[in-house]
């Protein structure tokens, strides 16, 4: 009985320095310590459960491999990789959990005379049912980032229907197993809910475009906490359950922050297959488009007191960021203000413009975010768009018809002069035409982002 | 009665997830989301004491020892990563170059 008050007084603790250690994020000056501070939480939490367990033997293998992969994928990925570490993340805690479920449901159903309550039952199918989702969604995802397979939306016919029905079964079978869960078709259909939860999570994902991943994730990222709190109903642990909350509650945010920085409804963003061919592609746009070289560049950069550089996913598949900061670097020394706006679903997941640029050594007082950024921006010499296309696009301002209409955008294009570096003309991932790269101000500089920093970098170096 | 004190719990917990969340500046979503996979990881207390326990048959073993193998890839991995990024992110003033 003391162990007993003293294993759960534990969780209490543990429990505690998790939410510190979030509380700590909020500043990044803390973060680093709350992030420490959680992983002693749960360094608690992981010897207080050792103290009631008997064997130990399966626990050294699992944790073993477990500990030699985590480390190594920890410390080996790409910061530019970093969504599909976390989309793996994702998928690894929802088939956890869905192995635990699995794990305390066959203990039940091969040991003589167990007869589980409904609680227990309607957790193990939850847990099951969530983590199988987040397991084979999160997969999808990093395949679509990893691009193994096409980010473009897949869509078929009758896509609705196979979804509606999948539901319905799944709730039918759900009811019929916490009614009868160990005899008769009992595991029969906790395998079937598995092999549905399975199909469920590749569904809901494929018809979802790589533009919007960054929603996928956050969203993943919440149900593998739900997962965790769905676990911890079965095993009736409380630490478990607070803990999920939090990241359940994390992901949310994160989701409904996306969504709102798309202007669309988390339902628009999982059922409308958005950037396939079939979706409205808003006015063609007309104009004329202004090259320029890198060395007519320099010259207006010289001259400039205020740059502010405005990356995107392109920034990251060109590795661009270390030069980037370099000529941040340069531009400082030359008496120029430079700030970094970044807008909040730019790249691949929440954040993910903040990690390069820290990665090279950008301070994070000059990241600035979008509602910062827009009220001054009318009074920044240059703004530099760096592999961003429909975050400043200005059809979301102007353009009614446009799909990406109302979407709140970084508004470079009322900056004295925007550059736009650019591989080619092609449309951005939305496949929507860019009304700024016609601008009367806009200057395209054509080229590997790269490359053409890199000169910029030369130019003021001689 | 105990369905009742857990789900006061969880709903608890929801309501003060959504306060500490929505206090993270933008800047740290990415760590803020491999930090939340860490502590997802939580489910390893779950899959400990399944894998610990006696008298499990093979499967029930082969389960939780996998278990335990995915949750502790959550918590190593996740943790050490979200270190990784957040060393990264330095204040201009003294750590600037």
């Amino acid at each position: 009985m003391t162990l007993e008050i003293g294993i759960n007084l534990a969780y209490i603790v543990s429990a505690v320095m998790f939410i510190f250690g979030l509380k700590m994020l909020s500043s990044p000056a803390s973060a680093r310590r709350g992030n420490l501070l959680s992983s002693l939480g749960m360094l608690v939490a992981i010897a207080a459960t050792l103290l009631q367990v008997v064997s130990f033997q399966w626990i050294i293998v699992g944790c073993a491999v477990g500990a030699i992969i985590g480390f190594l994928s920890a410390r080996l990925i790409a910061m530019t990789s970093m969504p599909e570490m976390v989309a793996l993340l994702n998928g690894f805690g929802g088939i956890a959990s869905l192995l635990v479920g699995w794990a305390v449901y066959h203990n039940l159903a091969v040991t003589e005379g167990s007869s589980p309550d409904t609680i227990t039952t309607a957790s193990i199918f939850l847990s099951v049912l969530i983590g199988g989702v987040t397991f084979s969604g999160s997969l999808i995802a990093w395949a679509k980032l990893k691009e193994v397979m096409s980010g473009k939306p897949i869509l078929f016919f009758g896509q609705h229907i196979v979804n509606g029905l999948l539901v319905i079964g799944t709730f039918t079978a759900g009811v019929y197993f916490c009614m009868d869960p160990l005899t008769g078709l009992g595991y029969q259909i906790f395998i079937a809910t598995i092999v549905v939860a399975t199909l469920f999570g590749i569904l809901a994902v494929i018809p979802i475009g790589g533009a919007d991943m960054p929603v996928v994730i956050s969203l993943m990222n919440s149900y593998s906490g739900l997962a965790a709190c769905a676990a911890g109903f079965v095993i009736r642990n409380n630490v478990l359950i607070v803990s999920g909350a939090l990241v359940g509650a994390s992901g949310i945010i994160l989701t409904a922050i996306m969504c709102k920085a798309m202007n669309r409804s988390l339902s628009n963003v999982l059922f409308s297959g958005f950037g396939s061919a079939s979706s409205a592609k808003g006015k063609e746009v007309e104009g004329e488009v202004k090259p320029l070289t890198p060395q007519d560049a320099y010259y207006i950069l010289e001259a400039a007191s205020s740059v502010v550089f405005v990356p995107g996913y392109g920034m990251a598949v060109a590795q661009a960021q270390h030069v980037v900061r370099e000529l941040g670097e340069l531009l400082e020394k030359n008496d120029c203000e430079v700030t970094y706006a970044i807008h909040p679903v730019a790249g691949r997941m929440p954040g993910h413009m903040n990690v390069l640029l820290a990665e090279a050594n950008v301070p994070y007082d000059q990241l600035v975010e979008m509602d910062d950024i827009n009220p001054i921006i009318e009074t920044i010499d240059v703004a530099i768009v760096i592999g961003a296309n429909d975050v400043v696009n200005p059809a979301a301002r102007e353009d009614e018809s446009s799909p990406i209409y109302g979407m709140p955008i970084i508004n470079v294009d009322k900056a004295r002069t925007v550059f736009v570096l650019k591989r080619g003309m092609g449309a951005g991932f939305a496949g929507i035409q860019n009304a700024l790269f016609f601008g009367d101000n806009t200057r395209m500089i054509f080229g590997n982002a790269k490359t053409t920093i890199q000169g910029l970098v030369d130019e003021f170096k001689n | 009665m105990e369905l009742i004190y857990l789900l006061f719990i969880l709903m608890l917990s929801i309501f003060l997830g959504f306060e500490l969340i929505s206090k993270v500046p933008a800047t740290l979503h990415t760590p803020l989301m491999s930090g939340a996979n860490a502590i997802s990881g939580i489910t390893l207390v779950g899959a400990i004491i399944s894998a610990g326990a006696i008298g499990n048959d093979n499967v029930t073993n082969l389960l939780a020892t996998l278990a335990v193998a995915f949750a502790t890839i959550n918590v190593v991995g996740g943790y050490l990563v979200t270190d990784r990024m957040l060393a990264m992110f330095k204040k201009k003033t003294g750590g600037g170059k």
